[in-house]
């Protein structure tokens, strides 16, 4: 399919300009004109993130992330497809949800921490509830729109076959809303993604990648922040490209559906 | 009795500036296994007439039969090809696009690929069973339409100018390659065109419709063997009798393959 | 949704049916609040929420505090959008510079802005300049991304055709690749700012500025004011919608959708 060599031309250029600006920065930090706590060399950063691995507390801190961010997310596609799909098929849901959903989305589910940490408390529920927040409002509108830009052609088609309400919903409408689907459940990630980093710098007081940078800032242990966000970088990349690129890939690019990818 | 018949059929649109006729009182008849073209203009009504026979639109004069009972909605009796290529499902290879409708049947897996693996070949494109629509021709995609409305077993096969969209040699191939599926399946077929030589070169009968209203001028049989020599005098008379008969407002319209409605 | 033809009482039927569901949450809202299953301190009825809300803006203190964050919202983006567009173009009509940012960027953008504003602050301190910096910095990746798409995706036959017709490369650029770029640059500035919006609130909880929506909403925390938290998360929604609506909305109305290269 592609030829080898641009593939590998470009991979070679990033190389190259990475390991530049590593020794940019590497020269940058050994100079000492800033002081060492703030901006650790790499080979610290690298020795912090190794010995973090070894003693398990880093795993931790992404495991209590991932369970947040997870549940979170599972929260939000198990109300808001069903309840999107609902609105893009019935008039009076539509109707009652669409100008409750324009309201609150507008609102970045961050704002809501410091009210959620009064109701809730510190910790797990609160964090949960404002990945909730954060990746509902995507999964709902995509799925919402989905329905509603599926072809009539295939509709009528479908219908002269002799199709039932039920094989058009679930032959013709969900495969039919699955590239605004799939882009909201992308967008859910996203957001869901920046929401758990983002309360648990906030709303939590012993695990999580989120507190870990909250609480180095106060030891001014920059090697600790800084690992900790490549680990966060690392997670992120993974589901995005892993996990929903393959997704991608057998689904709506398969089927040659793709569309250009909005907000 | 006819296989259908077309009684006295209109159908008036409500728009904001007013009541528009769209079909006014079409009256004609269809043989079982007759292939007959509705051929007019854009704005003469006759796709609207299709969707009426197909039970997409309800009259509101006048009725439709099909072997003497009232179309009252769409159904098993009928398959629809349209025009628009994007009418495949995207999500299903050309076999599950074929498949469909015995699924829907509920025919059992085996037997319903089996058939489907049938009518593609028919249509000549059993090598392509397995490709997703997007990896297809414009042709091609037309091609899976057509066995996809056969996969079922109707009757009659509506057709709204499937191949108004495609380049004119594809178009030349692809009307053959209809002769023949027609001529082995012995469907009766209702063909919408505005392509004159496209007419003449598939129909029995071609009825021809005119716009502002949409009424049907005159109804001309095609005595001519087939298959059918579009070089031939006969078949030039026959253009130049539709010609004449669409008047010369149409003229320019008709004879030009690409401009649809 | 009223269409533009419908009348008087067709607008008052869509404000009918828009305003049905607030009501209806509203109630049940009052209803909890009322029944006293939650301390009224943590869960109060909306009209102390309202009463808050008028009492904050009469006394000019929630207006102070909008009018920071939006400073900020500015600023920070104002950066960002000559920054992200330059960074972009460049990268779309110079290899070299897709060599050399593009991978950076690539590394940069998985990380969720919030991620870095503790790092920002011990480099840069707490208060008003850390959380500009980083909001410019968040709200560039899109802007970037966006940008040079766009600039990629300017169709070569209009390069062609202008340079047939004598356009110098400033002419090219001015009158061709930034009109012919500008649908995915308005995108990008758009999603630029609404990932700045939705930091913007929490790095101001952290960063300890001491005027801005965000801290307004911390800091009540510690009262247990409830009704003032509520009534700044209603500005910050209102401030959300607004930008929203009305100035992206409005400005791709005046350009791309009139030069019918996107769907209104």
């Amino acid at each position: 399919m592609n030829a080898p060599s641009p593939g590998t031309r470009s991979i070679l250029r990033a190389t190259v300009t990475i390991l530049a600006a590593a020794a940019i920065y590497e020269i940058i930090a050994r100079s000492g004109i800033f002081p060492r706590a703030l901006l650790p060399t790499l080979t610290t950063v690298a020795d912090t993130l190794v010995s973090m691995i070894a003693d398990g507390s880093m795993l931790r801190h992404a495991g209590y992330t991932l369970y947040r961010m997870l549940f979170g997310f599972s929260l939000a596609i198990v109300i808001g497809l069903p309840l999107g799909i609902l609105m893009g098929r019935f008039r009076a849901v539509e109707q009652f949800f669409l100008p409750l959903a324009s309201a609150l989305m507008p609102i970045p589910s961050l704002a809501w921490v410091p009210v959620f940490i009064l109701w809730f408390g510190l910790g797990n529920t609160t964090t949960v509830l404002i990945v909730f927040y954060a990746a509902m409002f995507p999964m709902l509108l995509n799925a919402w729109s989905g329905v509603r830009s599926v072809n009539q052609i295939w509709l009528r088609a479908a219908g002269v076959m002799g199709a039932d309400e039920n094989s058009l919903f679930w032959k013709v409408i969900i495969p039919g809303a699955s590239p605004f689907i799939i882009t909201g459940l992308r967008q859910a990630f996203q957001r869901a993604w920046i929401a758990v980093v983002g309360a648990e710098l906030i709303a939590t007081s012993d695990w999580g990648l989120g507190w870990v940078i909250y609480d180095a800032k106060e030891f001014l242990n920059a090697d600790v922040m800084i690992a900790s966000l490549a680990v966060i970088g690392c997670i992120g990349f993974v589901f995005e490209r892993l996990v929903f690129g393959s997704l991608e890939r057998n689904t709506i690019l398969r089927w040659g559906m793709a569309r250009v990818a909005k907000g | 009795m006819s296989h259908i018949e077309v009684r006295d059929v209109s159908l008036v649109y409500d728009t904001p500036a007013g009541r528009v006729p769209g079909v006014q009182a079409a009256n004609f008849d269809i043989e079982a296994s007759e292939f007959l073209c509705l051929l007019g203009p854009s704005g003469c009504g006759k796709s609207t007439l299709l969707n009426i026979i197909a039970g997409f639109l309800s009259p509101t004069g006048g009725e439709i039969r099909i072997g003497g009972k009232a179309v009252t909605g769409h159904g098993l009796d009928r398959g629809v090809v349209f025009q628009d290529f994007a009418q495949l499902f995207p999500w299903r290879t050309a076999l599950g696009n074929v498949t469909f409708g015995l699924e829907m049947k509920g025919v059992p897996k085996q037997e319903r690929e089996e058939i489907a693996l049938k009518q593609l070949q028919l249509v000549k494109l059993e090598k392509f069973a397995n490709a997703y629509p997007h990896h297809l021709s414009g042709g091609m995609q037309q091609r899976v339409a057509i066995a996809r409305a056969l996969a079922y077993n109707p009757a009659v096969l509506l057709m709204d100018e499937p191949f108004a969209a495609l380049d004119a040699f594809t178009r030349d191939d692809m009307q053959r390659l209809l002769a023949e599926v027609w001529r082995e399946t012995r469907k009766t077929v209702i063909y919408v065109t505005h392509n004159v030589a496209e007419a003449v070169y598939l129909a029995d009968r071609v009825v021809v419709m005119t716009p502002h209203p949409g009424t049907v001028k005159i109804e001309v049989p095609i005595r001519l063997p087939r298959p059918r020599d579009p070089l031939s005098v006969e078949f030039l008379e026959y253009q130049k009798e539709l010609l004449r008969q669409l008047g010369p407002a149409a003229t320019g319209q008709a004879t030009n393959g690409k401009a649809n409605d | 949704m009223a269409s533009a033809t419908a009348g008087a009482g067709g607008r008052l039927r869509a404000f009918a049916l828009n305003a049905y569901p607030f009501v209806v949450v509203g109630a049940l809202w009052e209803m909890v609040a009322r029944l006293g299953i939650f301390p009224p301190r943590l869960f109060p009825p909306l009209e102390e929420v309202a009463a808050a809300l008028v009492r904050l803006t009469v006394a000019g203190i929630l207006p102070h505090h909008a009018y920071e964050t939006l400073l900020r919202l500015f600023a920070g983006f104002a950066i960002a959008a000559v920054a992200g567009v330059a960074v972009g173009i460049a990268m779309g009509r110079s290899r070299r510079a897709e060599d050399i940012f593009l991978p950076l960027v690539s590394i940069g953008a998985p990380i969720p802005g919030v991620a870095y504003a503790p790092l920002f602050m011990l480099w840069f301190g707490l208060g008003s300049f850390s959380t500009i910096l980083l909001v410019g910095f968040v709200s560039a990746f899109p802007i970037i991304f966006n940008t040079w798409t766009g600039v990629k995706a300017v169709k070569e036959i209009w390069v062609r055709s202008a340079q047939a017709m004598g356009a110098d490369n400033r002419q090219l650029f001015r009158q061709v690749i930034l009109p012919g770029a500008l649908p995915y640059i308005l995108t990008g500035l758009r999603l630029g700012v609404a990932q700045a919006w939705r930091i913007l609130v929490v790095v101001e909880m952290l960063a300890a500025v001491p005027w801005g929506l965000g801290w307004l909403i911390f800091g009540a925390r510690e009262f247990l004011n409830t009704d003032v938290m509520l009534a700044g998360i209603f500005v910050i929604g209102l401030i959300g919608l607004t930008l929203e609506k009305h100035v992206f909305a409005r400005l791709e109305r005046y350009t791309v959708v009139r030069w019918g290269m996107m769907a209104s």
